[in-house]
């Protein structure tokens, strides 16, 4: 069996390693079209604050390690992919035949259309290349505008505070990471941050970026301006999906899978965040650009790519976070779902927060901040449906009794409870 | 044959010697909070619980770590910590549906249950054998293993 796998992130080393594992003869090949050896985006900040190397970030550590297993690891780019042939053509010129293709070709940073985004000096904190660009222009006191305080505008923020900039984080929208907490969370961690020294302008939009001498002059709309020596930018990501065109694989926002992460093409299937799957509690396809989903994902695609098929239920959205030294997590539905209850318990004062969802009496999802020990089981219970049974008003009343209800619920029968 | 640990919560008497002893052994301090293990108590007291990683089959903080800073010693069968890779990420935390990987501050790393490479402290800390280091395959561990994992399946 002929495996091709676009990509070279989480989602696509976890399927080639699994599918060596099931196929221990199939040929296997990985497509990157970075120069580097496969890597973590998400360990990028981490080598930002000087706290690893570059192999620090490397998604698997022995020399070798792909070699070993057979797996043939390709530096092109795929230009295009013929769903009904079986084929794929390379920008490097030829074309690749296979009768297995993973597409977890990831996504792109993108860049709003904002003039003077494509100066120098503004820069994505995307790829290992960004990294070093933003290594290279900063150092202590460099003053640095982020645009975008999402997921990954606050991991790189706690990136660049450790490397000591003057730093103003710049965010459209009303709060903070607005799509992994609402705004009681939001705003306590909005507060904190500017606590230690962060500028944080919310509600805001980026009007334009100018060259000004050697600065960069940022100017808000509405409002004044500022100069500074380098733009970050952390607007959103977006599927690397344009390859795809004229392919026969259907797309939405990224490639439609099904609960075998399977396309609507026959031998294609997709992983990570360029899939578009089932989420765990609606069912309702989505995209989880996060580890968790990517490893799943990779996994479950490579077993049904070899002939083992395996259902996968759904992926959950689950982040945490730490910006300046405040812990906060997230959780599938947070929001609330239609029908169901959600109790909460705010502390502003000392920046804790938790608020739990509940369908029926099953928790669908969860809020934390500062909370940090046995946070896991929140996906636990979430993941397995639990039937909280009594405990549900018991965590409706005080919802820090979660591990309590955790132990009781999923684990009491071993105990005599 | 790997052995574990085998927990037998009507032996408790929430001592709390074993979350003394895994601190000590492990981060050189007599502190609770830097334990591995966890006492949970019940009814005022009544019935207490003692709590850590059971090595599972499944290790989905293994699966979630974005560096491979988590891997598993095939000498004890524990998924251990790397600290010289973790970055602290702490993905682990919230992807371990036991909830028994948790972030240590201080060190900026997270923490979870190695089995002390093969020599708990815990177990040897337990004055009432609540705490037990056995065979993998005894019956009553198996026992209680599939009950803990019961509904988690594989990490999907």
């Amino acid at each position: 069996m002929d495996y091709v796998v676009i990509g070279t992130g989480p989602a696509g080393v976890v399927a080639a390693e699994t599918l060596r594992r099931s196929d221990p003869g199939g040929k296997i090949k990985m497509i990157g079209d970075e120069p580097e050896a496969p890597y973590s985006r998400m360990a990028l900040p981490y080598l930002l604050a000087e706290d690893i190397a570059e192999d620090g970030t490397h998604l698997r550590h022995g020399s070798g390690h792909f070699k070993s297993l057979g797996i043939d690891v390709v530096q092109d780019r795929v230009a295009s992919v013929s769903g009904a042939d079986g084929k794929l053509s390379l920008e490097s010129g030829g074309a690749l035949g296979f009768d297995r293709l993973l597409i977890a070709a990831g996504s792109h940073a993108i860049r709003p259309p904002v003039p003077g985004m494509d100066l120098d000096g503004v820069e994505n904190c995307w790829t290992l290349a960004d990294a070093r660009r933003i290594a290279a222009a900063t150092k202590p006191g460099s003053r640095v505008v982020l645009m975008g305080a999402g997921f990954i505008g606050c991991i790189v923020l706690e990136a660049l505070a450790a490397r000591k900039v003057e730093l103003t984080i710049v965010e459209m929208e009303d709060r903070m990471v607005p799509r992994m907490m609402n705004a009681t969370g939001g705003d306590m961690i909005k507060r904190w941050c500017e606590g230690k020294g962060v500028s944080v302008l919310t509600s805001t939009q980026v009007e334009s970026v100018e060259k000004a001498g050697d600065a960069l002059k940022v100017s808000f709309k509405g409002g004044e301006g500022m100069d500074v020596d380098l733009v970050v930018c952390a607007a959103g990501v977006r599927p690397n999906i344009a390859f795809l065109e004229g392919s026969g694989i259907e797309c939405g926002t990224g490639v439609l899978v099904d609960n075998m992460l399977a396309t609507n093409v026959d031998g294609i299937y997709a992983a990570g965040d360029i899939a578009e799957g089932p989420e765990l509690i609606t069912g309702k396809k989505e995209i989880h650009a996060i580890q968790p989903t990517a490893s799943e994902h990779g996994r479950i695609a490579a077993r049904n790519m070899s002939g083992y098929p395996t259902h996968y239920r759904g992926s959950l959205s689950m982040n945490v976070l730490n910006t300046l030294g405040l812990i906060s997590s997230s959780f599938g539905q947070w929001m609330g779902v239609d029908g169901g209850e959600e109790t909460e318990v705010a502390d502003a004062g000392r920046f804790k927060y938790l608020k739990l969802a509940f369908r029926d009496d099953v928790i669908v999802g969860a809020l934390a901040l500062g909370l940090t020990q046995h946070v896991g089981v929140i996906r636990g219970l979430i993941q397995t449906g639990t039937r909280l049974g009594p405990w549900k008003d018991r965590l409706m009343q005080d919802p820090h009794r979660v591990m309590e209800a955790y132990l009781v619920r999923t684990q009491g029968s071993s105990y005599g409870y | 044959m790997h052995k574990a640990l085998l927990i037998d919560p009507a032996k408790c008497t929430s001592c709390l010697q074993c979350e003394m002893a895994c601190s000590f052994e492990n981060e050189g301090v007599f502190n609770p909070a830097k334990s591995r293990i966890k006492i949970f108590e019940f009814e005022h007291g009544a019935r207490a619980i003692p709590y850590t990683c059971t090595q599972c089959a499944e290790a989905w903080c293994l699966h979630a770590c974005p560096v491979e800073a988590l891997t598993r010693n095939p000498d004890t069968n524990a998924v251990e910590v790397s600290n010289d890779i973790c970055v602290g990420c702490k993905v682990c935390t919230i992807a371990c549906p036991f909830g028994t990987v948790n972030y240590n501050k201080s060190s900026g790393k997270v923490i979870k249950c190695d089995l002390c490479g093969g020599d708990p402290a815990c177990a040897k800390a337990c004055p009432t054998d609540a705490i037990t280091y056995v065979d993998a395959d005894w019956t009553g561990y198996e026992r209680m293993q599939a009950s803990a994992v019961s509904g988690h399946g594989r990490p999907a």
